[in-house]
């Protein structure tokens, strides 16, 4: 026999009311976690919503709208790209790859992208995972349009179904109607959880002979929204950003997007800090159930403390085993919690991922997480001070009495 | 020699302003098993808690074992005692999560003895527990429950044994019998019995029997009358 072991039989004694406090402690720290969770991925589905790219190109405005119309589709663009421009640095010899990108049409809420077949092959987002599609192939022809997981979602669209794109509008409500020209649904993307899965893709071919007289077909566009821009190696990046935005022929714009998605998402950090203040403060208010529940225990127990006494047990000893009963309970409540959390985080991920096309952070803890555990501990112990503190003056009161 | 030495002991509660106990003076011998009694209130339960080093005197000497008790320190009392006193209560004597077996050894836990274990098994066959060695505490009858709670303060061999009411949950019989081992195993261990009771058909099983009113100068009882 020993303290830990008389702790841990003493908790099992009290079966009802470990069970109590254990539940409120186990769904204050899940609630702990999966705001965390959460936030993180959000995080995650912000910032990493495009990688693997290393300059957006567009004309000359702020950077911050040039990425939110580029990579979110947030916005409008108020100035074009010439596509003499687009083509000299997609020939440009430190140039790996380009992606165009063109805005202007939508389709019932949902923007219609202008590109090419270089979006599919390179575009990546989220740690350099490549665009998947869920059914059908890219499109390859005019009149056709490859559709993101939440358009189809939504709009309940397959491969196969004609839809109509609106001009001018991202809501797609505006009166001129393509209409004449509708669109065959020939892929849907899988969920990438970020702002593609609201998009439509179609060629920039398709998008420029939307807005021809009909009978000319396949015009060379003479302008696009921005362009995406890989170069062969990392150090050229910042060279080629100057050279970029030191053009002559025409004033363009070239920002590095991670570094602009990261100041953004600094920016919006005072949101993620009332969510963590909240899930911080529900796990205190269980924390303080713990500690009340054993200070009532306290009374249940003077009979068993004197016992204890009389065979001489000092006070440090009585002291230790009420603070080694809380911070068993606790790290089981810790270790149950963690557990759930990994179950709930493999159960769910796909699923959430499907329905919603929201996803998940995979990684298990991260060093938020390793930060709450230790704050978890930490101030559980300072909790459980109290009882041990409060028996502490009982017991000097009390002598041996029932 | 003296297991008990008391002079002068005057003893009251921080909170009230009464003296509840003034013994001028009071010896217990060795091997004596005493009879300790008088109508509640007289301050049996007072005297035990400072003869067993729980409650300290406010003036007076008490000398346990030849030791001074005002010398040590509040944690040096609770080893002392862990080492040389068992402590028997009047009801309700175990720890109700721990078996038979472990309510027995738990005195080990903080007095670091090595447990004897024939000493261990001469107790528990004579106290008549063997059977229900590893039962759950709370599945005993009371009369199973005092002899599990004698056989913990006998089992590290302690100088004293003090017991307070014991027997007030059994029946006469019964009350007789467990005495009766009682004295028995003390006497084999050489240990020193103090019983308290106020149940006077006892007093003559024992050799010494000290009235509490005549002892206790204080006399609290005469003014709550």
């Amino acid at each position: 026999m020993n303290i830990f072991k008389l702790a841990f039989k003493s908790i099992r004694f009290r079966l009802f009311s470990t069970t109590a406090i254990i539940f409120s402690l186990v769904v204050s720290l899940l609630l702990l976690f999966s705001v965390e969770k959460i936030r993180k991925s959000v995080e995650d589905n912000f910032t990493q919503t495009i990688s693997g790219v290393d300059l957006i190109v567009g004309p000359r405005t702020g950077s911050l709208q040039l990425v939110l119309y580029s990579v979110f589709n947030i916005g409008q663009a108020t100035n074009n790209v010439s596509y003499e421009s687009y083509l000299k640095y997609t020939n440009h010899p430190s140039v790996e790859w380009t992606i165009p990108y063109s805005l202007g049409d939508g389709h019932r809420g949902y923007r219609v992208v202008g590109t090419n077949q270089d979006f599919f092959k390179f575009y990546k987002y989220r740690s350099k995972q490549n665009i998947v599609l869920q059914s059908g192939q890219v499109f390859n022809n005019l009149q056709q349009v490859v559709i993101g997981h939440q358009v189809a979602l939504t709009l309940n669209y397959k491969t196969g179904d004609q839809i109509v794109i609106a001009h001018g509008s991202t809501t797609g409500d505006s009166f001129e109607q393509h209409d004449k020209k509708p669109f065959t649904v020939v892929g849907v993307m899988a969920a990438t959880g970020t702002a593609l899965d609201q998009s439509m893709y179609i060629s920039l071919e398709s998008m420029e002979s939307l807005h021809t007289a009909e009978g000319e077909t396949k015009s060379q566009p003479s302008s696009i929204t921005s362009f995406f821009l890989k170069t062969k190696s990392r150090l050229q990046i910042l060279q080629l950003q100057r050279e970029i935005t030191t053009n002559k022929s025409e004033p363009l714009l070239a920002v590095l997007p991670g570094v602009v998605l990261n100041e953004l998402w600094q920016s919006l950090s005072r949101i993620d800090f009332v969510l963590k203040l909240i899930s911080f403060l529900v796990l205190v208010v269980g924390l303080i159930g713990m500690m009340i529940s054993f200070m009532t225990s306290l009374n249940e127990r003077r009979r068993e403390l004197s016992i204890l006494r009389a065979l001489g047990a000092n006070i440090n000893f009585m002291m230790g085993l009420i603070l080694i009963e809380s911070l068993l309970i606790i790290i089981f409540s810790l270790g149950l919690s963690l557990f759930l959390k990994f179950i709930l985080q493999l159960v769910l991920t796909d699923f959430i991922q499907n329905q919603y096309g929201f996803i998940l952070s995979q990684e298990f803890l991260g060093l938020v997480e390793y930060i709450m555990i230790g704050s978890v501990l930490v101030l559980g112990f300072l909790i459980s001070l109290m009882p041990a503190f409060v028996f502490r003056l009982q017991s000097l009161k009390d002598g041996l009495k029932n | 020699m003296n297991i008990f030495e008391i002079n002068d002991l005057k003893f009251k509660y921080a909170q009230s302003s009464q003296t509840v106990l003034d013994i001028p003076q009071l010896n217990i011998k060795q091997g004596q098993s005493v009879f300790l009694y008088g109508p509640s209130g007289s301050g049996k339960s007072t005297l035990l808690e400072i003869l067993a080093a729980v409650a300290t005197p406010l003036a007076g000497q008490i000398k346990i074992l030849n030791q001074d008790m005002s010398v040590l320190s509040p944690s040096e009392k609770d080893q002392f005692r862990s080492k040389h006193i068992g402590y028997i209560f009047q009801q309700f004597n175990l720890i109700p999560f721990l078996s038979v077996a472990e309510n027995i050894n738990l005195p080990f836990l903080f007095n670091h003895k090595k447990k004897n274990e024939k000493t261990y098994s001469r107790l528990v066959s004579a106290l008549n527990i063997k059977n229900i060695e590893h039962k759950n505490v709370n599945q005993l009858s009371i009369g199973q429950q005092q002899r599990v709670a004698a056989a913990r303060a006998l089992v590290f061999q302690p100088e004293i044994i003090l017991a307070d009411e014991p027997t007030s949950a059994l029946d006469s019989d019964r009350r007789e019998n467990f005495i009766k081992i009682l004295f028995e195993l003390s006497s084999e261990q050489n240990s020193t019995l103090v019983f308290v009771s106020h149940d006077m058909s006892l007093k003559p099983l024992f050799d010494t029997a000290l009235d509490l009113i005549h002892l206790n100068k204080a006399n609290n009882l005469e003014s709550e009358l």
